[in-house]
């Protein structure tokens, strides 16, 4: 290819400026990383129950809730947060959410799953 | 008791619908001998059910089936709205209290019944067994002018009335004028009346967005074991107490708790309900009715 001067500094300015972008990228993306390190926390459900059945969070952190059930599909409900996750046997369900008000909010089964179904809820703590 | 709703305040509960009352609406003209309309709903019956809530668990759909037999009114048909029976893990006793639930209504003298299921009857086998006894779980039928639908937001154990039956329901609709009268019956309210107590339909925002076109159009629910009233813009939504136990008003207590059963008042918060025109005034009426001729409600 025989490039003119012309196209030379088009490209070169491209490079430069894809450069840029990436690192600047890249500098966010560590930052995001840095700032909203996620908490894991473990759920485990059977019927009618979760375990824990009460998570107590911090505001403004952000909490990865790992869901699992030990025999048949469950709901994970949170109404307040708009929050929710199907539980199917043999995966891991994760939801996220960054508590962003104080005060205890009730999570619960929204997959009717037998006799107990309506007394399967935890609740969930936020505290300052 | 009977409350009288006037044709005004009936109206603005069910948006500019009136939808069951076409006859009594102005602009609207039905054939001689159609205004004249009454149905009854029954919901949440839980045969099978057991425990301190109601006492006589065994004998209150027997009296509910005597008092309607009883009313005055002889009703044009008669609608149950789900939760016919408790749930069980046992698919045999499941059937059991399907078959000893439908010996029992048989005894209504009005032949005209519908059923449908709540979650206790479906959501553990999507259907199956309710189908065995009582046919389709969403259907149409058409009475007086008045078109009804009966939509399952159960069978799916998610709470979800799902792409399928929306499809449906949407095909359903376009063969309707936009201002034909549409009754819906379901079992969970199509809103989020209240989420954190389970008040809900996951997909009902786009339930209510397909009837949204339509401007006459009513909702008959249960669920909740109450009497509830509620519009989402000109769509009235109205639940149904219940016939073996009644639930607290949402969020008034810290769990969905049956309110316990009271020795001095007995089947109180339990009932059901009639719909009509009043022949003598024309207003549109519900009646509450309770769930014996000894009274209740």
């Amino acid at each position: 290819m025989n490039w003119t001067p012309t196209r030379r500094r088009v490209a070169t300015v491209a490079v430069l400026a894809s450069l840029t972008l990436i690192g600047t990228l890249g500098v966010q993306m560590a930052a995001r990383s840095a700032d909203t390190k996620e908490q894991v926390i473990k759920v485990s459900t059977k019927r009618f129950s979760y375990s824990p059945s009460e998570i107590r969070l911090k505001k403004g952190v952000p909490v990865v809730l790992e869901l699992t059930t030990e025999d048949i599909m469950m709901g994970f409900n949170l109404p307040d947060f708009k929050v929710h996750g199907d539980i199917v046997p043999g995966k891991v369900t994760q939801v996220r959410l960054v508590p962003d008000k104080v005060g205890t909010f009730v999570f619960l089964c929204d997959i009717f799953c037998g006799a107990g179904h309506e007394e399967m809820s935890g609740k969930i703590v936020v505290v300052d | 008791m009977t409350k009288m709703i006037d044709r005004r305040d009936f109206l603005k509960l069910a948006g500019l619908g009136g939808a069951v009352f076409a006859s009594a609406l102005p602009g609207v003209s039905l054939a001689a001998g159609q205004d004249d309309f009454f149905f009854v709903q029954l919901s949440d019956t839980h045969w099978g059910f057991q425990g301190a809530p109601n006492p006589d668990a065994k004998g209150t759909l027997k009296k509910a089936v005597a008092a309607v037999n009883s009313l005055e009114r002889t009703p044009d048909f008669i609608m149950f709205t789900g939760d016919l029976t408790h749930t069980t893990d046992n698919p045999v006793e499941r059937r059991e209290r399907l078959s000893q639930f439908k010996e029992i209504v048989s005894e209504l003298k009005v032949k005209t019944v519908r059923f449908m299921p709540g979650e206790h009857d479906a959501s553990l086998d999507n259907g199956k067994a309710f189908q065995e006894f009582f046919g389709p779980t969403h259907y149409t039928f058409d009475h007086k002018g008045v078109h009804f639908i009966v939509l399952d937001n159960v069978s799916d154990p998610r709470a979800i009335v799902g792409d399928e039956q929306r499809d449906w329901l949407a095909n359903d609709l376009k063969s309707l004028k936009p201002d034909a009268p549409i009754v819906i019956f379901t079992h969970r309210p199509l809103f989020d009346l209240y989420p954190q107590w389970d008040w809900a339909t996951r997909d009902g925002d786009k339930v209510v967005e397909l009837l949204m076109p339509h401007r006459h159009v009513t909702v008959f629910y249960g669920h909740i074991h109450q009497e509830h009233h509620h519009m989402t813009g000109h769509i009235g939504h109205h639940a149904a107490k219940g016939l073996m136990f009644p639930l607290p008003a949402a969020g008034t207590t810290p769990t969905r708790t049956p309110i316990p059963w009271d020795p001095a008042h007995p089947y109180q918060g339990i009932g059901f309900r009639g719909v009509g025109t009043d022949p003598k005034s024309a207003a549109a009426t519900i009646t509450e009715y309770p769930a014996t001729n000894g009274g209740g409600a």
